[in-house]
């Protein structure tokens, strides 16, 4: 048993290990240690608060046995994931602090006396506030990761569900929410928490279900924003410092990457929210594409190509990471450079599912990170690049965005690739991007597009080199 | 006039946020999925809320319905602490750099 000055101090010490892991995060060398500065602070946490409570009866063999079983099931799921599955991971993982938050707020609802809130029926007007919007931040980080779990794991389609009225329906439910914290806090009825908890849910299905499936990145980011919200109003009710420092932390974290998202794709956060964009079902102008004579080739062709330039870059996007080409792709880049042919990457912010979902694929190939660049330092590049080598990117090389306004994606920055003398495009099909919004670059003369899966493809290249 | 201690809760909360935003923007963009996998194990020091309201004891009774909502925090948020740093800390091993050694 020690003081609560004492375990204070303790928490204290756990958020700073918290601020310092996410700044080893500023280069893959310091990381390591970043994410070792994390687990020790999550282990003083732990260890303080069982100190702190000092009830070492029966009930915490029990805490014991659901900390090892959920720690098993953690590890065994960290362990067995693809690098491929990390963004369905990570909004899974995401809807787990949301209904922990919702579950840390019920049992503080129902016995307050063993947080010190007061009494069932007269709990401090506070820490009712506090704990009902901990509640309904939670409630809606975990039904709102649930649906783009579901939506990136295929489960669900990808398209937008929109319906008529839609917008007003969650403005409504949105105000229940504070009429119902209000009357919670003037009753201390619980029929209210309940309810308030039960619309929250209902809002989290509703604020995703219209956003499409290329939008995700800022989905992702948005929930990991609010996991950190909710965490932050449960930290206010247990006068928790850990527990605010980090709900303040990973808050702001979530916000800059949806943030970041947002302007990879030059869309406004409202707009995304409000959704009904990228989806199949999005209307596209008239596609005149049968008209416009198309360059396709082989492999051996590619090849060709890749073996006679000097500089290749390569652009990978959400095709590489479903076709699972990525230690294909690192095969090819090798064999070129046994040619002295210079290979570098572009990864363009918002390409694939997830923030930093395209670095994490090509890490995992052994991609060396010191080839990787972003948009803003290779950019200048591809007009001394002989070939471009775009494998499942679409949208983010669409010149269009630089010279038509009326298209829907006018003004997202994208990579350069007109400029190389020649473009490799590995798809499918012809088909337009997630953006519904055709590629000219499809039908000009220097591109020459490999209709196959990104895998195949590129493995049928690796032996013609 | 005393301060309330809700300010001062509130003074950290808010200089956290700061100390979030300079912190965050200094990871390198090809971090950014480990960064959410991280956030998302740390977040899960909510557990320390899971663990008081499990070990609670008002009755004789470890099960009351209070101790059982938070037996299941417990749960969820310990898949998320060693899932979360654990796919990271994988994550992170497959960062190298150029020609250490070719496999």
């Amino acid at each position: 048993m020690i003081s609560a000055n004492l375990s204070a101090i303790f928490y204290l010490i756990s958020g700073i290990l918290f601020i310092l892991a996410l700044r080893g995060l500023s280069s893959p060398e310091t990381s390591r240690q970043g994410n070792f500065f994390g687990i020790l602070g999550m282990i003083i946490a732990i260890a303080v608060t069982f100190l702190t409570v000092g009830n070492f009866s029966a009930a915490m063999n029990y805490v014991l046995l659901f900390l090892v079983i959920g720690g098993a099931i953690g590890a065994f799921i960290a362990f067995k994931i693809p690098m491929t599955a990390m963004p369905e991971l990570v909004a899974g993982f995401h809807s787990l602090v949301g209904l922990a938050a919702v579950f840390v707020a019920i049992s503080a609802f129902l016995n307050p006396q063993a947080f010190n809130l007061g009494s069932p029926g007269d709990i401090k007007l506070a820490s009712l506030i506090e704990m009902s919007i901990g509640a309904a931040i939670g409630a809606i980080t975990f039904s709102g990761s649930i649906i783009a779990f579901l939506k990136l794991r295929g489960i669900m389609s990808g398209s937008p569900i929109t319906f008529k009225g839609q917008h007003f329906l969650n403005l409504i439910l949105g105000i229940s929410i504070i009429v119902l914290i209000y009357f919670l806090c003037t009753t201390q009825s619980e029929s209210f928490f309940w309810r308030m908890i039960g619309i929250s849910f209902l809002i989290g299905v509703l604020l995703i279900i219209p956003i499409g499936g290329a939008d995700m990145p800022v989905v992702i980011s948005m929930l990991n924003s609010y996991s950190g919200w909710a965490a932050a109003g449960i930290g206010f009710t247990l006068e928790n410092t850990a527990l605010i420092i980090t709900g303040a932390l990973v808050g702001s974290s979530g916000a800059i990457l949806s943030y970041i998202m947002c302007k990879g794709m030059n869309r406004s956060f409202f707009s995304v929210i409000l959704g009904g964009f990228g989806g199949d079902s999005t209307i596209g102008k008239e596609k005149k594409k049968d008209q416009k004579p198309v360059k396709s080739g082989n492999a051996e062709d590619a090849a060709f190509l890749l073996k006679n330039a000097s500089s290749v870059i390569i652009v990978p996007g959400y095709g590489m990471a479903v076709a699972q080409a990525q230690h294909a792709l690192r095969e090819m880049v090798d064999a070129l450079k046994k040619n002295d042919i210079k290979v570098s990457y572009a990864v363009h912010p918002v390409a694939g599912r997830m923030p930093g979902h395209m670095n994490v694929l090509l890490a995992e190939a052994n991609v060396p990170y010191d080839e990787v660049f972003e948009l803003d330092d290779i950019n200048n590049d591809f007009a001394n690049t002989d070939v471009a080598f775009v494998i499942g990117a679409n949208d983010v090389t669409n010149p269009v965005a630089k010279t038509d306004p009326q298209s829907p994606i006018y003004g997202m920055p994208v990579l350069d690739v007109e400029k190389c003398k020649s473009v490799l495009f590995v798809k499918r099909s012809l088909s337009p991007g997630y953006a519904g919004v055709d590629n000219e670059l499809f039908y000009r003369d220097n591109t020459l597009m490999l209709f196959a899966d990104a895998k195949k493809m590129t493995e049928d290249i690796v032996k013609n080199i | 006039m005393e301060i309330d201690p809700f300010i001062f809760r509130f003074s950290i909360f808010i200089l956290a946020i700061f100390v979030g935003y300079y912190v965050v923007w200094s990871v390198t963009p090809s971090l950014h999925t480990p960064l959410m996998s991280v956030t998302n194990a740390i977040s899960s020091v909510i557990i320390v809320g899971a663990i008081i309201a499990a070990l609670a004891s008002s009755s004789n009774n470890i099960f009351e319905i209070s101790n059982i909502f938070g037996f299941l925090a417990i749960v969820l948020a310990a898949v998320n602490i060693f899932g979360g740093f654990l796919v990271t800390q994988r994550m992170l091993q497959m960062y190298k750099k150029k020609k250490k050694d070719k496999k």
